[in-house]
């Protein structure tokens, strides 16, 4: 059974899911927002770009959008490169 | 002056930011070569190290920013990456690499086609890094690419201009600036390619793996204003036949018959 199959509940009604980050699952409840999840994972704002299932997300809009169940989420930067 | 993408660059030497040591490092050879252009790349962040951030060791006031889609083997994944350079650029400057075989790392002519029509037309500036094939370089300006990157020799290979022949070929008939990139190991081919006339030279692992890679950067700027000076000043034609550089007139044809 996987992980995003199997759902249960929390006393304050958070349901867990699970989204793929990077390529690796990770398992969220499921109110989570961009914004919250960059700010768990203590990852700077101005210095990513998130692409959520190939679409980029506009960092007006992390705050807004919530994070689905199954959701591929790519956390990208620039780093030295020729 | 050199102008690409409507921008005008005093320096013809562009940095990689590949492999070195450290961002301090990094940042005085960049000061020491003089370049106004450095390119990055685009990778997954660093799930352990959130913070690590190449942004803030470098200073967009003196430098054009060129992302690069290094990782990217076909032109959907190119477009993809470039889409996702913008986002985190600002800018739409893009150096395209498309490389689908990652032991040569040579670039896909037909897929770097396809994704440089399709991203000047999406208003990226793109500099596509390609094989030194004077069609395909014809072909690239004639979908709108900004310039043109041909390879002097693979990438990260330090084996010099080993495509001088076809290079001269690109930079007769270029309507668009020439960046030689790839392949450049020392300062002499660096020096060698703007002799030939390149608009400019890219170079990364030559310097930032260097014993010491400011100095490095400090004899690449040299190299590449010397080879520069020495294209705009006109160089002398080759011959096979030696041709004295002292006059032949008025020898001394008795005592010294021989110089006669």
């Amino acid at each position: 059974m996987t992980v995003n199959r199997l759902r249960f509940f929390f006393s304050n009604n958070h349901c867990i899911m699970q989204i793929h980050l990077n390529g690796s699952p990770k398992t969220i409840t499921d109110s989570t927002t961009v914004a919250m999840l960059l700010k768990e994972l203590g990852v700077p704002f101005t210095s990513v770009v998130v692409e959520l299932n190939k679409t980029i997300i506009q960092p007006d809009s992390y705050a807004t959008t919530s994070l689905q169940d199954n959701d591929q989420m790519e956390l990208i930067r620039f780093v030295g490169g020729g | 002056m050199l102008t690409i993408g409507g921008h005008t660059f005093n320096s013809r030497l562009f940095l990689g930011t590949g492999k070195f040591s450290s961002s301090a490092v990094m940042k005085q050879a960049i000061e020491a070569s003089g370049t106004e252009m450095v390119t990055v790349a685009l990778r997954r962040v660093d799930l352990e190290n959130p913070e690590d951030d190449i942004m803030s060791a470098l200073d967009r006031d003196k430098c054009v920013f060129l992302p690069n889609t290094s990782g990217a083997r076909n032109a959907e994944e190119a477009i993809r990456l470039a889409h996702l350079a913008r986002a985190a650029s600002g800018s739409s400057w893009l150096k395209l690499e498309v490389t689908p075989d990652p032991r040569t790392l040579l670039p896909d002519p037909v897929e770097t086609l396809k994704a440089t029509e399709e991203l000047v037309r999406s208003g990226f500036i793109v500099l596509p890094y390609m094989n030194a094939d004077p069609i395909l370089a014809l072909r690239l300006q004639d979908v709108g690419a900004a310039a043109v990157m041909p390879l002097g020799s693979p990438i990260g290979t330090n084996q010099g201009i080993l495509t001088a022949f076809q290079i001269e070929i690109i930079i007769n008939q270029a309507r668009v600036p020439v960046v030689v990139d790839a392949g450049i190991g020392a300062p002499s081919h660096a020096a060698l390619a703007m002799e030939m006339g390149a608009d400019a030279v890219l170079v990364n692992t030559a310097i930032s793996v260097a014993g010491d890679p400011v100095a490095m950067a400090r004899a690449f700027a040299q190299a590449v204003e010397a080879g520069r000076t020495a294209f705009v000043a006109g160089m002398g034609s080759r011959s096979k036949q030696a041709q004295a550089s002292s006059p032949l007139e008025g020898v001394l044809a008795t005592d010294l018959g021989f110089l006669a």
